[in-house]
Parts: C-alpha cells; structure tokens; sequence
C-alpha cells in the first residue's frame, strides 16, 4: 500500500504540499522542544541539559518501532522506502566534522533554520557559514570525489550486518535508550545549572 | 546575572519525550507518505547549486558536481527539501511566536563576546554544511531518518556527530560554560 506517493495512491502533484505541511510541523516541533537555542543545544555535550539526546532518540524509537510494525502489518514494506546508502569513509569523515561543528556552531543545520527565524543572529551567521562549507565542498568536488564514492557498501542496513532479525534490533535500541534516559536525568540533577 | 522568571513563558518548552514522540510520528508519516524521511542541509545545498549555475552557467555545465543536479527545464530549487525547509521557517516561527520568543539577538555565554560567538558559529557552520557533504546528510537527513530506517550510514553519521562532540567538548569549553 505504502509509500503512498511512489505507489500512486496519491498523485505526486501533491508532492510539494506535503513538503510544505511535513516541513511546517518539522519546524514546530523543533522550536517549542527548544531547539532554537544553541546553549540549549549544547547542553547535551556538557551535562546540563540533555533535550537534544531526549528528543532524537525519542524519535528514532518511535519512528523505527513504527516502520517495522507497518512493514509486519503489510502497510509499508520496509525494502520499498529510501535506505541511505554506506559509503563507509566519506560518512565517517562526514560524521566528525559535523561534530567539530557542532561544538563550535551550536547548531545543526535543521535547527539553525529555527534559531534563525525567531532572531537569533549568531544562528543566522550558521546559515552563512552551511552556504560556504557547502560551496567550498562543490568547488573542490574533483578533489573529494574519490574518497566520497570509496568503500560504497550499498544500502545496508545495520540487522543485516549483524546478523540478527530486525526487531531484536530495535527492541535493543529500545532498552538502550531507556537506559540513557535514566543515567542522563542523574546527571542533569547533578550538574551544576546554566541560566540561558 | 537575573534569575529567569519561571512564570516567563518564553522559556517553557515542550516535555521533550512528547516532542520525540510527535517528531518520530512526523518522520514515520513522512516516510508513510514519501518514502524518503526528513532533511535540512540538502535545501542549502540546493541554494550552491542554484546560484552558482546562475552566475558562471558554463563552469556549472562543465563540473561532475553541479552537473547533477541542473536540468534545463527546472530550477534547482524546485525539489522536495526547499518546500519543506520553508515550511521549517513557517513552523518555527509559528512556535516562536505564540512562545513569545521572537527576540532579535546574539545568544551566548556570558564567558564571552558577541563577536567570538558570531565567529564560532560562521565557521562551526561552514564545518556542519562541509561534514554534511561527505556524510551525505545532516542530524536530519543521515542521523535521524537513516537511523530509524535502520540505515547503518545513519547509526555510523549519528555516532560520528555526538561521538566528536563528546571527544572535543573538554577544549571548546570556554564558548559554552
């Protein structure tokens, strides 16, 4: 049945007005979790305030849990919606510079847009700052071009690597992320507070 | 420094298991419907490629990169993730406003200046668009849709991302706390 615009159960015209309407409550939800405040932001890193942790692995459980429940159901088949690819060094270069930036900016791309729309200045010179690193990344594209397409391990999912159904899996992640939310509640009580 | 008024609603946030709740709801309907999940750094990149061809068209033509992703009767930024990120500034301004937080500002820690803040965040934003190149998305697009998907690309960007910044916390410290 799923994914209903690339099955045609909806006309692709209304492509873009999902985008719009998908976008529109992205955007809300980011904001009124707080995400439109770098210091917020941060204090995943330095043990003040763990939104960011709560929110994204909140998310990736419902969201997987989700996915295979409808793929059980037969609604959507979990090999019929898009899996990312493995290009195994360019991701994980990919993955330390974004933390580099992550660290320095405060921000991530998504919730940059946020800060920036409600007026945070500093959010906004992240934006500028996305357009250069993106262009600065076009330009020198022949350089990069090799390690970008090296080690291309398709689109693998992470069961299948290890060999294991895919809802043990995510009944793993599921404990996981339990587990974190206790330890980081502790360590919120404890850390010192930040007034932002 | 003043004490922030708890009774101030522009420092009152959503329960943040309820956000991840809606926010994985969101993705798995996105997903329900496109096929495809979230994203933010590609409508940036939509905007390279958009100027770019505007202003040296030849060199956009000639060059393996721009080349895919012009086409001769559609613009650049005619695709799913520009529509989506103007419904992201619609939303979050929406949320803003009825939070009453639209306040024009530079938010950072009293340790240091507007400027050293303005500074970090340009080039913490040239890292982030750089990095999301090579990891082929962003928090958004690799991180959360690839790791609800299962994707191991997105388990590998999402450890990449926090597993850094965990690493080099310690030396940034100074811009935070």
């Amino acid at each position: 049945m799923g994914p209903l615009i690339p099955q045609g159960v909806i006309d692709p015209a209304w492509n873009n007005v999902f985008a719009l309407l998908i976008g529109l409550a992205f955007g809300f939800i980011l904001e009124s979790s707080g995400f439109s405040s770098s210091r917020k932001l941060a204090g995943v890193f330095y043990g003040y305030d763990f939104v960011v942790l709560k929110v994204f692995m909140t998310a990736v459980m419902v969201c997987m849990i989700g996915l295979l429940y409808f793929d059980y159901m037969g609604w959507m088949k979990l090999s019929s919606i898009y899996i990312l690819p493995t290009f195994l060094y360019s991701v994980i270069i990919g993955g330390v510079i974004m933390g580099f930036g992550f660290i320095l900016g405060g921000y991530c791309p998504g919730t940059s847009f946020c800060g920036a729309v409600i007026g945070k200045i500093d959010a906004m010179f992240f934006t500028v700052g996305l357009y250069l690193g993106i262009l600065f990344f076009s330009v020198l594209y022949p350089v990069f071009e090799k390690i970008y397409h090296a080690a291309n391990l398709g689109p693998v999912q992470v069961h299948d690597l290890i060999g294991i159904p895919a809802a043990w899996f995510a009944f793993a992640f599921l404990v996981a992320g339990l587990i974190a939310f206790f330890v980081v509640s502790k360590i919120e009580a404890r850390a010192k507070k930040v007034e932002y | 420094m003043k004490a922030p008024n708890r009774n101030d609603r522009s420092t009152r946030y959503l329960n943040p298991y309820l956000g991840g709740v809606l926010l994985g709801l969101l993705l798995l309907m996105t997903y329900f419907i496109t096929g495809r999940g979230l994203g933010a750094s590609g409508a940036v990149k939509s905007t390279v490629v958009a100027t770019v061809s505007e202003i040296t068209p030849d060199y956009a033509h000639r060059s393996n990169y721009y080349s895919q992703f012009i086409s001769d009767d559609e613009s650049p930024l005619n695709t799913w993730l520009m529509f989506e990120v103007l419904g992201v500034l619609a939303g979050a301004f929406l949320s803003g406003a009825l939070a009453g937080r639209l306040k024009l500002k530079v938010e950072h820690s009293p340790g240091i200046t507007a400027g050293t803040r303005l500074a970090a965040a340009t080039l913490g934003g040239f890292l982030f668009g750089l990095g999301s190149q090579f990891g082929r998305g962003c928090t958004s697009g690799a991180a959360l849709s690839g790791s609800a998907s299962l994707a191991l690309s997105g388990f590998l960007a999402m450890m990449g991302i926090f597993g850094t910044g965990y690493a080099i916390a310690w030396i940034f410290r100074k811009i935070w706390v």
